[in-house]
Order: C-alpha cells, then structure tokens, then sequence
C-alpha cells in the first residue's frame, strides 16, 4: 500500500474537518466582535451556546495534524516550525487566549463589564488566529521554504516567506470563509425570525468578501505562489474544479438569499470542504513546495504502517463519539 | 540570554505551567464521577452541588490544560525542530495514541458540561466516567513519549541515519512503566489534597456549607491511598533511574565517588568545582540498597561521568529532596486523617487537621513541579538520552527570548485569572446555603 498517501489523504480529512468545525468555532468569534444592532446581546448568547459544547473536540483536529506531521512526515514538520516560527507563535498565542477568554467568559461574574472584556479578548483571538493560519498555508505555497531533504536544514530568514502579500490575502481569505461559514450555520440554529435575519445578511456579506479575496489569491498567486498558479491553472481538471465551487457557492448564496438555510447550510459545508480539497490538490504531492512531497518527507514505512492501524483503530472509538456529540446539540430538534 | 537557554526556559515554562492543569485534568474528573455517582445513588443536594462545583472546576481547568498543551505540541518544532526532525516517528506513536485519547475527553466533556439535561443521568455520568478515564490514558501516552527521551529504544543509528524504527519498542521503552505509574499516581494525590486544603479553608472561614465536609469524605480516601502508593512508586523509579540512567541518578543524589556500599546524601549542598556535597548528612549504605536493593551495591558516582555529560548537580539534587520531602510530609498527613477517622473524628469538626491540610494542600503540585525538574535537567545535557544533545537539537531562530517573555506575561495572567476564577467557584454562594 502507498502509505505516504494514505496518510496525505488522512491529513487532507482532518484539516477538512477543522475547517468545518474549528474554522467556525473562530468564524463565530468574528461575529462577536461584529455583533450589532437591537440584537447585538442575543446574537453573542447564541454564538456562546453554538461554540459552548464542541469548541474543545473540534480543536483536537488541530492536534491530530500537528502530531500526524511530526510522525509521519518529519522533514516538513520541522522545516515549517522552522521557517514560519513566528507567524506559528501568533496562531499558538492566538489560539491559548480564544479558548482561555472563552471559558473565563462562562464562568466569571455575570456583569456587563467583566462579560465584556472577555468577550473583546475571546473576538479578537478568534480573528487573529485563522489569519495566521492562512499566512502559515500561505508560505508554505509560495514555493520560498526551501529545504534541504539530506540534512533536513532549512535555507529561510525566518520573515520573508510568509511576510508577503499572497500569504497574507489568504490569511484574510480564510477568515472570510469562516465567518461566513459561522454565520451559515448561525441562521440554522437562531431561534427567533430577527436573529436569523441578522445572521442571514452577515453571511451574505461574508460570502462576498470571501467571492472577492478567492480573486485576490488568485491573482497573487501568479507571483506569490508560482508554482501552485500554473499548477491550479494548467492542469486539466483545475478549470472543472473552479467551476464546481463556484456553482456551489452561488448555489449557497441563493439558498441564503431565499431564505432556505439548511439548504445553505449543506451547500457551504461543500463549498468549504472542496476549497480545502482544492488546496490538497493544488499542492499534490508536495507538501513544502518545491523539495518536500509525501514520498520524499515521508517517515519510515514501519512508523506509516503503525500509524494508519492506530487511526483505524481510534477512529472506530473516535467517529461515533464525535457523531454522539453533534448529534446531541446541533441535530434539528436542536435547531427548531 | 542565549537562544538556547531562552529555548529551555520557554519548554521548562510552558512544561511546568502545563502539568498542573493536566494533572487536574486527570484528577479532578474521577473525584466529579465519584460525587455524581452518589448523587446518583443518595440524591442529597449537596452531592449534586458538590459535582457542580467540581465540573465547574473542571470545565476552566481543562480548558487552560487543552491550550497550554496546544502550545506544547508545536514547541516541539518550534524550539527543537532538530529533535523532531529525526525523533517525530519514533515517538509519534504515543502521540497519536494520546490524540484519540484527548479527542474523547474533548467530546466528552462537552457533553458533561452541556448535556445535563439532553441526556439520562446514568449517560450523563457515563460521560464524566469517559472524560476521567480518557484523561488519564492520554497523560500515560504522552509520559511515554518523555521516558523515551531517557531511556531512548526502538530504533539503531548506522552512519548518523535512523535506521530499524520500532516504534512499539520505542513506546514501551525501559523508563515507561516506571514513570507513568509515578506520574499518574502523583496526578490523584496533587490534586486531592489541593482540593481537600480549598475545602477545608472554606470551612475554617466559616462556611456551614455540606459541601465542603462532604468534598473531603470523598477525597481523604484517594489522597491516602495515592499517599501510600507513591513512596512504593518513587522506589520503583528511582531503581529504574540507577540502571539506566546514572547520571540523573547521582546528580539528583549528589553523589560522585563510584563506591560499593554509598551512601545515601541528605541535603547538603553539591559543589561542582571541588566535586564533592557539602553539609549533607549521611546515611551509610542506604544509597545502595535504594538503587540496588543491596547494601554493598555499587553504585556509579559524578566523577566516573565525563564533565561534558554531566548535568549540573545542584538543580536536580535540591529538586529531588523538595520532592521527596512534600511527598513524605503529604503520606503523614493522609495516614494522620485515616487514625482520626479510626478514631471515630469527624474531620470536618478537628480544626487543627484543617489548619493543616490547608498548610498542605499545595505540597502535592510542588512535589510535581520538582519531580519533572528532576527528570528534565538530570537528563541533561542530553535532549535524548545517550544520543542527541539539547544544544544540537535547538532552533536556527534567533531571538527566542521574545516569545519566552510572551508565553511568561500571557501565563502569569491565566494563572491569576484561573485562581480567582476557583476561588469564586468554591466560595461563590450555591444552592446548598453558603
């Protein structure tokens, strides 16, 4: 068995899994610190009950990436922890102040102060972290990172591949597709007609401000990522694939537009499960361009077939849970 | 500073800031299921509000120990990108094992902090059974992963490759056992009598609350189990330390001259220029028989270690004596608590066992602290034992004092925001009358 790309795909399914549970987790940040309007209270009660009971699990996707890296594809772990330590230092700081101003907001006084200073603290993580996620992706495209894959040293002075402007638009795109994302699935689950509607034109917004910096990257890219460009599109199947997301995202936009949402929900689960596929492919098989792919960084074929039993394993204790747990707080019942 | 001390401070921060919160994940979740479960069982208010409280506990804590942990797993790349670099698969086994077991407590826990009223209560406290279970599992897999940085097995290095992976071999290495069942007891015990002191403040303040005496019912039990079980442990390991790792072993014993029949070194103060420990007091062949089991063992000294390899001496010795001394001082308490409820003494009425399970309640979280300086500095200037040194495994990134003063200031201020946040939780008024 090609076990490098087993563990690729496996790689690829968890990150698709982050984005759609954790990436929403931080999208729903984002509507915190945007909440406006006569509903501006109900809408970050309803983004705290949403997040309240999965942010923990959906940030385990997070681990399980981090780890499957460092096991299964050594080279590039230590060459991205090299080269991008300080935007990663951001996400990490990012990520510690979300989810400890989030807690803290649960269980300190109720008053309106205390509520609002963890509140800004836990918006603000929530926007600084999928940025730098993306700045991180970013980098890690731009073909910059270069390693040497003898020695495993990596040539970077630690700025330049990720303080650039593709790295940074798609740190802002991916803060665009998980707002929107977030808000999708906030019509679904608000109760009342006039938080529904509230979220109904943020996701509308989001959707366009992601429509736009999709654009951006790509225009970027031609220089910021040259040899993603001319692979996204030169290969036959790119020009399939961008039309595909792009009928699902109008499609998306419609349902949101007729007010059918969980329709739209549906829809933008597609939609960002094939951007993050999209990326996979895009960089297939590298995994740092252009010295690192799956075969080449892979660890030994003993560890590879060890480590794909164990998720075998796990995943037949892990997939129920996780189904147990969504099932108990977003099934529909939940939502009507 | 340079980069490199900057690094090890960075991992000894964010290592020592991380392990109280896993610790008390660990713990904390069996104490709520047993709380539960009697509420369960007798369905007396104060268990319920007991369970609460604890949950709430809980919920911070583990949510401070799930970041802070975070943190740690991409350290290992941004501060030793050298040591994963050829370390990640042979130790990466552990590490996905423990990312199952850290997924389940995930969900688990969301569904006991959110699911009191989506599901039938012996579900509910099922969920709470998973999460402490889980909690556990997931601290053994990753102590598996530390003991193969002492006593690193499971792969052969021919011409500077690794070569002959196992990564089985590696997780079940020499130091495995050894230091997952101290590390796993000390877990209980740190945070029991932790628990058992908070209680027992709240009472001498005046609180009349149930809670409080029914909180240390439940937890003097644990405590003086685990109390008595770890000196039994700590024997275990220290013999496992002795074979295998005799440098961390006279360091941590302040021991240099290889002799038969050493003895065991109490104090005093290690001096690495005159390589002797000074002011200590001496226990004639007790050294021996505490590595060996016999009395004319011989046992290696400092002085037989090339200075190269040698870690500094002062810092483990002193770390080890802190840790033993708390440990003992926490067995005295627990088998003092057991003959005063032998003797029929309500503790919750003796002010004098409160005064001093308040004086220490924090014991237990030194003795690990210390116990993990131990382990860590004795092993250097090894980053794995024997085969790589810290200095070599160390980031090309320079500057890394920036991100250590980072990860100090963002601590200091969890961790004060954490304390409040218990302290409210445990004297906040309840249902149970405060």
């Amino acid at each position: 068995m090609d076990y490098p790309f087993v563990l690729g795909v496996i790689l690829l399914g968890a990150l698709v899994l982050y984005a759609l549970g954790g990436g929403a987790d931080f999208g729903g940040g984002v509507w915190d610190l945007f909440a406006g309007g006569p509903t501006a209270e109900k809408q970050r009660e309803l983004i705290a009950t949403a997040i309240g009971p999965i942010w923990e699990a959906n940030h385990v996707w997070l681990i399980l990436v981090i780890v499957l890296l460092f096991s299964c594809f050594p080279l590039a772990f230590a060459a991205i922890a090299t080269a991008l330590h300080i935007p990663l230092t951001l996400m990490l700081i990012g990520i510690v102040l979300r989810g400890a101003a989030f807690t803290f907001r649960t269980y300190d006084r109720n008053d309106a102060r205390t509520q609002r200073r963890w509140s800004r603290l836990f918006a603000i993580a929530s926007v600084i972290t999928p940025v730098m996620f993306g700045v991180c992706v970013g980098a890690v495209l731009s073909g910059r990172i270069r390693v040497d894959r003898l020695s495993g040293d990596v040539r970077t002075d630690f700025v330049s591949e990720w303080l650039a402007p593709f790295p940074f638009a798609l740190g802002l795109f991916a803060l665009a597709l998980f707002a929107y994302l977030a808000a999708v699935y906030l019509t679904v689950e608000a109760q009342t007609p006039d938080l529904r509607r509230a979220f109904r034109s943020r996701a509308l917004a989001a959707a366009i401000a992601t429509g736009v910096l999709a654009w951006a990257c790509f225009f970027l890219a031609r220089a910021g990522a040259p040899i993603m460009h001319s692979g996204l599109a030169g290969r036959d199947w790119s020009l399939a694939f961008q039309v595909a997301v792009g009928g699902v995202a109008l499609a998306a936009l419609a349902a949101l537009w007729t007010e059918r949402y969980p329709l739209a929900r549906v829809l933008a689960v597609a939609q960002v499960t094939l951007v993050v596929l999209g990326w996979g492919f895009a960089q297939y098989p590298f995994l740092i361009e252009p010295d690192l792919t799956i075969h080449n960084a892979a660890a030994h074929p003993a560890v590879l077939r060890l480590v794909t039993i164990a998720l075998g394993i796990g995943a037949i204790l892990l997939l129920p849970s996780l189904a147990f747990l969504y099932r108990l707080f977003k099934s529909p019942r939940e939502a009507a | 500073m340079t980069d490199l001390l900057a690094a090890r401070l960075d991992m000894a921060l964010s290592l020592g800031f991380h392990i109280l919160f896993a610790a008390a994940g660990i713990a904390m979740p069996l104490f709520m299921a047993v709380s539960e479960w009697r509420w369960l069982r007798t369905r007396d208010p104060a268990d319920l509000e007991l369970t609460r409280r604890w949950m709430k506990g809980t919920a911070i804590l583990f949510a401070v120990g799930a970041v802070s942990g975070t943190v740690l797993s991409f350290e290992l790349g941004l501060l030793w990108p050298r040591f994963m670099q050829w370390a990640g698969p042979v130790i990466g086994m552990p590490f996905s094992l423990e990312g199952f077991a850290f997924f389940l407590e995930a969900i688990f826990i969301g569904i006991y902090l959110y699911g009191w009223d989506k599901v039938p209560p012996l579900v509910h406290w099922a969920s709470g059974v998973v999460v402490a279970v889980s909690g556990a599992v997931s601290g053994i897999f990753v102590v598996c992963a530390n003991a193969w940085m002492n006593t690193p097995t499971g792969f052969r290095i021919v011409d500077g490759q690794v070569v002959d992976v196992d990564p089985i071999a590696a997780m079940l290495n020499p130091a495995s056992f050894q230091q997952t069942l101290h590390m796993t007891i000390a877990a209980y015990l740190a945070i029991a009598f932790a628990a058992m002191g908070i209680h027992a403040w709240a009472i001498l303040r005046g609180s009349t609350a149930r809670i409080h005496r029914r909180a240390i019912e439940i937890l003097l039990p644990i405590a003086a189990v685990t109390a008595l079980l770890q000196p039994l442990s700590g024997d275990l390991s220290a013999k496992q330390v002795a074979k295998w790792q005799p440098s961390k072993f006279a360091a941590m014993e302040g021991h240099w001259e290889t002799e038969r029949g050493a003895a065991l070194v109490i104090g005093g103060i290690p001096d690495q220029k005159s390589e002797t420990t000074r002011w200590a007091i001496r226990i004639p062949k007790l050294l021996s028989v505490l590595a060996f089991g016999d009395p004319n063992a011989e046992v290696r000294g400092l002085k037989d270690i090339p200075r190269d390899q040698r870690p500094p001496v002062a810092i483990p010795h002193f770390a080890f004596q802190t840790m033993v001394g708390c440990g003992l001082a926490l067995v005295a308490t627990g088998l003092l608590g057991v003959f005063l409820v032998w003797r029929r003494r309500v503790l919750g009425d003796t002010r004098a066992y409160l005064k001093l399970l308040v004086l220490v309640a924090p014991l237990g979280l030194v003795a690990i602290e210390a116990g993990w300086i131990v382990t860590e500095v004795g092993r250097q200037p090894w980053i794995v034992y024997g085969v790589m040194r810290t200095a070599d495994a160390v980031t090309p990134m320079p500057g890394i004092v920036v991100p250590l003063v980072a990860i100090a200031a963002i601590y200091l201020l969890l961790g004060l925001v954490v304390f409040q946040l218990l302290r409210r939780q445990v004297f906040g008024p309840g249902k149970d009358g405060d």
